[in-house]
């Protein structure tokens, strides 16, 4: 844990948010071709640039019209992306934000601990959404230990990112239970799954966001 | 429900990822319902005409429908099952009443207009939809 990482007791204002929503927009603009190539191999070759058209959104919207608080910044990412996505991707991501926006209130600073609660909520919500659970080789795989690791005792940013890698990197073996994928069967296993792939981007960015 | 003057109908909304799909589906619902008077719209394909879904696209549909009796919603694969069921978790996205059916898109879609056309209640119609999954065909 690095010195310029939030403490417990240290608290997140809506800039944080911004800040992080805007890393996220960066590093799947930078990472759009990586994802639509994992994405043409067990997907329909579309991930990379659904998202890249998704969080673009986001950040033009944020900059025209900047929330009020933590809460509210999550839920207008959310429903951006709900509509702008187009694929299974849009309605997860914009739950997950929207759901995790929603357990925040309207409170303008929050803490760490409860920012992992309110990704708890989202993660819970995704799950539920999709009915996938973890091994099936989805997003939900490198979502969950990222909250583990951020609600943990030790609890930090760049501890949840590496654990959001690390699910992601896991999904390589895994057998697709869900979504096209699923439909390869055997053929699935090898490759790593788009949407953790993106879902580990979207965690890294909290990291740059404390930096 | 029994009113002489003008029935609240169901309205139908078909999703799916081809808007040519969708389309074809909905002219042949009402086709095949000897050109039933409840209200369906199609919502199919992205709103830049490639496949995929689109939430916006649905929720106007949603909404054109809307004769205060409920809307129908039957859906293709994957991502139009989840765009629907994130659009009602939002709560305020669709018109009251608006139900996701668990039924075959083309079988359903017929088994719906069909039965909504009659003047039933939104329960009714997901019935008769859902029950086009009891019709083995082989």
């Amino acid at each position: 844990m690095s010195s310029s990482e939030p403490a417990v007791d240290d608290t997140l204002d809506t800039p944080f948010f911004l800040r992080w929503l805007t890393a996220a927009a960066t590093s799947v603009s930078r990472e759009a071709t990586r994802l639509t190539d994992l994405d043409s191999a067990i997907g329909d070759a579309d991930h990379g640039t659904n998202m890249q058209r998704g969080f673009a959104a986001v950040a033009e919207a944020l900059e025209k019209e900047p929330p009020g608080s933590p809460g509210a910044t999550l839920i207008l990412a959310g429903r951006q992306l709900i509509s702008k996505v187009g694929g299974a991707s849009g309605p997860l991501y914009g739950t997950l934000l929207r759901r995790a926006g929603k357990a925040l209130g309207d409170a303008e600073q929050i803490t760490p601990q409860q920012l992992a609660d309110a990704l708890r909520a989202g993660v819970d919500a995704v799950a539920q959404l999709g009915g996938a659970a973890p091994g099936d080789k989805t997003m939900l795989d490198a979502l969950l230990p990222a909250v583990e690791a951020l609600g943990g005792a030790t609890g930090s940013f760049a501890a949840a990112g590496e654990a959001a890698e690390k699910g992601a990197l896991a999904t390589v073996p895994m057998l697709a239970r869900k979504g096209r994928a699923s439909y390869l069967g055997e053929r699935s296993v090898g490759h790593q799954d788009p949407g953790a792939t993106s879902s580990a981007l979207l965690i890294a960015a909290l990291a740059e966001a404390a930096r | 429900m029994t009113d002489e003057g003008e029935k609240k109908l169901v309205g139908i909304v078909l999703v799916s990822h081809s808007a040519a799909v969708a389309d074809s589906v909905a002219e042949m619902a009402k086709g095949l319902s000897g050109g039933g008077s409840a209200p369906v719209r199609a919502a199919g394909g992205t709103a830049d005409g490639g496949f995929g879904t689109s939430p916006e696209l649905i929720a106007e549909a949603a909404h054109a429908v809307d004769r205060g009796a409920g809307v129908a919603v039957l859906v293709d694969l994957g991502s139009a099952v989840l765009a629907v069921k994130a659009l009602l978790a939002e709560g305020d996205e669709l018109p009251e009443g608006t139900r996701l059916v668990d039924a075959p898109l083309v079988e359903g879609a017929v088994a719906a207009l069909v039965t909504a056309s009659t003047g039933a209640d939104v329960d009714g119609v997901l019935q008769a939809a859902s029950e086009a999954y009891d019709y083995r065909k082989v």
